[in-house]
């Protein structure tokens, strides 16, 4: 048959529907860890029916190429995603959201310039139908925003680009003039009448979306990350169900709808865990104060303690509750933790670990990394549901988390953090902060009170090289 | 299919993932990404058409660009899920 969307065999229709349902499966699959492995098998399935229905359908002649082609895709995806480290995920899913942009860019792109071939046209005329241009143009914008904007969300996660905000004047102006810019041209390029349809409205939206996408993640600090990398797994969605409208088809629209929501659900817990507005996160500039605002209180006296100090704290404790956060993931200390651990169940302690919602720079990070280092997950909890236990925990442990504790956000109506639910680690009868410096404040660039108070122990170090001489220290 | 149709697949099927994503555990937060990731390729499906019923060679080497970003995406994102999914487990292991 020929490209024609309208005249799908109702088989045909039947096997995308099957394969959309095959996708609810893989996420469905996802509600607990023990299913989760049948829930992707789902979605491999899924991929496979409708990579297989698409070629089944069409000119077979042009088989071997895109054989070819989907096979070095595919090695370098199998290759990138064996070698990747855990530590490495926000960046790599970063990387593979700039792929779905380009990828919707480029078929959006093909279907412009020979709209025949996808059945998007006026029988017997050149005329796109109207409302395939309102799809193509939207379906290229937000393409093209995931793309460039992954990009740079990719270069500030793997510190290519720092993590500062770069802050343009006047750049909610710029942003605003040139979303609004995109929006007119695809007006424009819908209500053109086809006789005179110019292409160059249709290939500024795409070169404008490239621009915005840039231009809107380079203001947003490398801790508002998470909410970031969510909204960018959002927009790769949209810009699918975008293309399946284009192409009337079941499988992409259905997708598309579900990544977006997806997308937007995590950013809207991200948000939620960091009491932020969608909006302040997008308009971005937060952090950059972290570099005048913090250093405030640095003589402040506290208690410094040796991982001698921690072990012994730790041995004759009871209960133990771990706090990890991206400082764990940049020191790569989750395998040594693990150690620690061991040596302390052995020891008779209860271990469990705390984990807010916004530690890491992607949601789910620090678990990943638990499951990496062999934690079972019945011992990792989420903050609402060990929260009210550290009121009955003996330690509380401290692992590259700051923020995320700190009290100022219950106490402080100044602080910039102020709102932001906390891990309650101040209740615990010890808190053991491991911190690099005393220098640095957390990335809000506010003090954390937590360090002052008679019940902490700062361990001033490197969190990998701390843990192991705990483990050391326990093994005497 | 009108419209209207594919509007009310699109509309139903947003709420289907809202319900369904909601009910994943945050522990596997991560892994959703990366699944998410390799099902919105499916877009590939638009690069299948383009390079396959091309008249020009133009939309016929997009769609071949597309298929190659797209297969990147879907064998390394299932395959990278799969890596992170085989790390969870529960307290009594061997």
């Amino acid at each position: 048959m020929t490209g024609d969307a309208m005249s799908v065999p109702w088989t045909i229709g039947l096997a995308y529907l099957l394969s959309a349902v095959l996708f609810i499966l893989a996420l469905r699959g996802l509600s607990s860890p023990a299913s989760s492995r049948t829930g992707n098998r789902f979605g491999m399935a899924g991929m496979a029916l409708a990579i297989g229905t698409t070629l089944y359908t069409h000119n077979a002649s042009a088989l071997p190429e895109i054989l070819i082609a989907l096979a070095v895709g595919g090695a370098i995806g199998l290759l990138i995603a064996q070698r990747i480290v855990m530590t490495a995920m926000p960046q790599l899913v970063a990387a593979f959201h700039s792929l779905v942009g380009l990828a919707a860019v480029v078929v959006g792109a093909a279907a412009f310039l020979d709209p025949v071939a996808f059945g998007i046209v006026e029988p017997g005329t050149a005329e796109i139908f109207n409302h395939s241009r309102i799809e193509l143009g939207l379906g290229v914008a937000i393409g093209a925003i995931t793309f460039s904007g992954s990009i740079i969300a990719f270069l500030k996660l793997n510190g290519t680009m720092s993590g500062q905000p770069i802050l343009l004047p006047a750049r909610h102006f710029i942003n605003l003039g040139t979303l609004a810019a995109i929006t007119g041209l695809i007006g424009w390029f819908y209500a053109m009448p086809a006789p005179s349809m110019a292409p160059w409205p249709f290939w500024t939206v795409m070169g404008l979306s490239f621009l915005i996408g840039v231009l809107l993640i380079i203001p947003i600090g490398g801790a508002d990350m998470p909410v970031v990398v969510s909204m960018l797994n959002s927009y790769s969605g949209w810009a699918a169900a975008a293309m399946g409208f284009t192409l009337q088809n079941t499988a992409m629209i259905v997708t598309g709808a579900l990544v977006g929501s997806s997308g937007a659900i995590l950013s809207y817990i991200m948000c939620k865990a960091m009491n932020r507005s969608f909006l302040s996160v997008i308009a971005g500039g937060f952090g950059a104060e972290a570099a005048s605002g913090g250093g405030a209180a640095i003589d402040r006296p506290y208690k410094r303690g040796s991982a001698e100090d921690a072990a012994f704290l730790m041995k004759q404790a009871d209960s133990l509750i771990i706090v990890p956060g991206y400082g764990m993931a940049v020191s790569q200390a989750q395998h040594a933790l693990r150690d620690m651990a061991d040596l302390l169940k052995a020891a008779g302690v209860t271990v469990r670990y705390a984990i807010h919602p916004v530690a890491g720079r992607m949601p789910g990070h620090m678990n990943v990394l638990l499951a990496e280092a062999n934690i079972p997950y019945d011992e990792v909890f989420e903050l609402e549901d060990i929260n009210s236990a550290f009121a009955q925990t003996d330690v509380a442990f401290v692992i590259g988390a700051n923020d995320v504790t700190n009290p100022a956000a219950k106490t402080d109506k100044a602080s910039p953090i102020y709102g932001m639910p906390i891990l309650d680690v101040a209740n615990a009868g010890t808190v053991l902060f491991i911190k690099r410096s005393m220098g640095g404040a957390g990335y809000a660039g506010v003090d954390n009170e937590l360090f002052y108070r008679d019940n902490t122990m700062m361990l001033l170090a490197d969190a990998k090289k701390m843990v192991e001489a705990i483990v050391k220290a326990l093994g005497h | 299919m009108d419209v209207i149709g594919t509007l009310s697949i699109f509309v139903l099927a947003c709420f289907v993932g809202y319900y369904v994503v909601w009910s994943v555990t945050p522990a596997l937060h991560t892994p959703l990404m990366a699944v998410t990731n390799a099902i919105s390729s499916v877009i590939i499906i638009g690069a299948l058409i383009a390079n396959a019923e091309a008249s020009g060679s133009a939309a016929r080497y997009l769609g071949l660009a597309g298929i190659v970003l797209a297969g990147v995406n879907i064998f390394g994102g299932f395959s990278v899920t799969e890596r992170m999914l085989a790390m969870y487990r529960k307290k009594d292991r061997p």
